[in-house]
């Protein structure tokens, strides 16, 4: 469990991250979502101790990181970039960070085994590749086999049999009852593996949200009918809450109702249907919409823009 | 995961693997570093290079001084000390113990290592005491006995000219060298974890050591006379000449002196790393 509490950093007259609130929970993964620059290390960096809040407190497990016996047992984390001597080894990597706190060389041959660099693990890490960087950074994050991992942009650099390993550790990990915080610029990765999402943008708080009741919930869903009679059911569906757009002759596009009221009414009046298709929105646009309707959250639109397009960066 | 997924009253839904127990220590953090140290291949080569020029420049410079000796001019053997020239590579091996004292913090901060070892040991001091420790070990071993090796080694090759360890003087300035390296490495440390940038902690201590006295000299004498003496390199250096220079301070006063600047810069490095971000 990590609890923020109006968390603050400000470097010299910038703030980096403004008055962030918020919670995240063990047994499932959360994301940490925002475009390049919107204060996810800074934030990530406070939580594991490096850097010093200028205002508000955020603890681990009841904790400020800093004040466990053991932080490594309690809190695995991957910091931005890599955060390794790249004249050392792998092994000898882990074996340094172990000793700290008398974790066993077992347990670091164990986790060298577990991120696939065991048969990599006395080279020097000068010559890995960006993915072998980020399993040798995951490989310390897990060293001390902590209930709580924070882990800033884990797939970067990860070719896509990476980034679904990466996904299912994760998961996997969260199902264990674990607290798993991720941060990613990237939308789409995190719909995929994040149950939670909180996002930011310009070091304010703008959601912190379930992510399957953001997009069930979009009025952004559409309902795709192929049917002969479209002009009829077009006539039949119409009303105030309902938009009806239409590619072909054949085809309905439905926004405000479900494939079960569109197939009942259907039947009801004899119209043959061919296709129903529900399509849920994207995570970026059941986001877009959220965050514009709500007032709540104090969002510009600007803000959510630069989410977006930043989820185009690689 | 590794560990065996299992369902109890209390605590985590999932058995840890086996990670051992226990909290962070000042001596866990000490083998710690002691681990960084000997698996850089680099600190090794350093060490190696202080070593060899510690032993090696005062060697060649005994065996040249004895093969020459019947061409050397008048001025050069009235300034001939047998211990000085055996000890000459002090020079050398100051700028490697020097160097690889600022690298040990830099390297770290140039890396993003940095940044695991802090969250690793997140009260931070016991990360700067214990990388003290580990190097401060390392050069006072190594350069006391390379101080010894040098100076034993050139009084063979000095042959006729040589001078023994019952000499007056000769003792101290054998243990001296050895001293004054340690704390040439020390200030290293220091600088490093003051600067934390590898360009600027290698100028900065240098600049004390060796530029400083040098930017003295534009100073009217009767400052200089008062001032050039407190400086750290010139009072350390004090106890590294068999014959004393009533310029200077008193042998091991002057140690003393250079060991102060060590703890204020040490003191100063501690103050900072507490109080920055990492």
């Amino acid at each position: 469990m990590i609890e923020a509490q109006g968390l603050t950093k400000r470097y010299g007259g910038k703030t980096a991250v403004s008055d962030l609130t918020f919670d995240v929970r063990p047994g499932i993964v959360t994301g940490f979502l925002g475009p390049n620059g919107a204060g996810k290390s800074t934030t990530m960096r406070m939580i594991v101790g490096l850097d010093t809040p200028s205002a508000g407190t955020v603890t681990v497990n009841g904790k400020p990181y800093a004040e466990h016996r053991a932080p490594l047992r309690e809190v695995g984390a991957l910091l931005e970039a890599r955060s390794i001597h790249t004249g050392r080894s792998a092994r000898n990597h882990l074996l340094a960070l172990a000793a700290t706190t008398g974790i066993p060389v077992r347990r670091v041959d164990e986790v060298l085994e577990l991120v696939g660099l065991a048969e990599v693990a006395g080279k020097r890490v000068r010559g890995f590749s960006l993915g072998m960087g980020q399993r040798l950074g995951i490989a310390s994050a897990l060293l001390g086999d902590p209930h709580t991992l924070v882990l800033d942009e884990p797939v970067n650099g990860l070719d896509p049999e990476g980034i679904l390993w990466i996904r299912t550790l994760l998961r996997s990990l969260a199902a264990e009852g674990r607290t798993v915080f991720v941060s990613s610029h990237l939308m789409s990765e995190m719909a995929l593996t994040a149950e939670q999402v909180i996002i930011i943008g310009k070091g304010r708080l703008l959601a912190d949200v379930d992510v399957s009741e953001v997009i069930t919930g979009s009025s952004r869903n559409v309902v795709k009918v192929r049917t002969p009679k479209a002009a009829e059911l077009r006539e039949l569906l119409a009303r105030p809450a309902v938009t009806i757009a239409s590619s072909a002759a054949d085809r309905l596009e439905v926004t405000g109702l479900s494939s079960d009221e569109i197939g009942t009414a259907a039947l009801e009046h004899g119209i043959p249907v061919f296709e129903l298709t529900p399509v849920l929105a994207s995570l970026e646009e059941a986001f877009m919409e959220l965050t514009r309707d709500s007032v709540e959250f104090g969002i510009t639109a600007p803000a959510m823009e630069s989410v977006e397009s930043a989820g185009g960066q690689r | 995961m590794t560990a065996v997924q299992e369902m109890s009253d209390s605590g985590p839904a999932y058995t840890r693997a086996s990670t051992g127990s226990g909290e962070v220590t000042q001596w866990r953090t000490i083998r710690a570093e002691w681990v960084k140290f000997r698996t850089l291949w680099s600190s090794v080569l350093v060490m190696v290079i202080a070593v060899l020029g510690m032993i090696g420049v005062g060697l060649v410079a005994s065996y040249f001084i004895n093969a020459d000796w019947g061409h050397l001019r008048a001025r050069q053997i009235a300034r001939f000390n047998p211990v000085v020239t055996s000890l000459d590579g002090y020079n050398m091996a100051q700028l490697a113990i020097g160097t690889l004292g600022v690298l040990l913090v830099t390297g770290e901060y140039s890396t993003g290592l940095i940044r695991a070892t802090m969250a690793a040991v997140p009260a931070r001091l016991p990360v700067l005491w214990a990388k003290l420790t580990v190097y401060t070990g390392i050069t006072f071993v190594l350069m006391m006995v390379s101080s010894f090796v040098a100076f034993l080694g050139g009084q063979v090759l000095l042959g006729s000219h040589s001078t023994t360890l019952d000499a007056p003087g000769v003792l101290r300035v054998v243990v001296a060298t050895g001293v004054y390296l340690t704390l040439v490495g020390m200030l290293g440390v220091a600088f490093g974890a003051l600067i934390r940038n590898t360009a600027g902690g290698i100028a900065a201590l240098f600049g004390v050591l060796l530029v400083l006295p040098a930017i003295m000299e534009v100073l009217p004498s009767t400052w200089q006379d008062v001032i050039a003496k407190y400086l750290p390199s010139n009072a350390g250096q004090a106890a590294l000449s068999v014959t004393l220079d009533p310029a200077m301070l008193a042998p091991w006063v002057g140690m003393a002196v250079f060991a102060v600047y060590v703890v204020i810069g040490m003191v100063a490095a501690a103050v900072l790393l507490k109080r920055r971000d990492v």
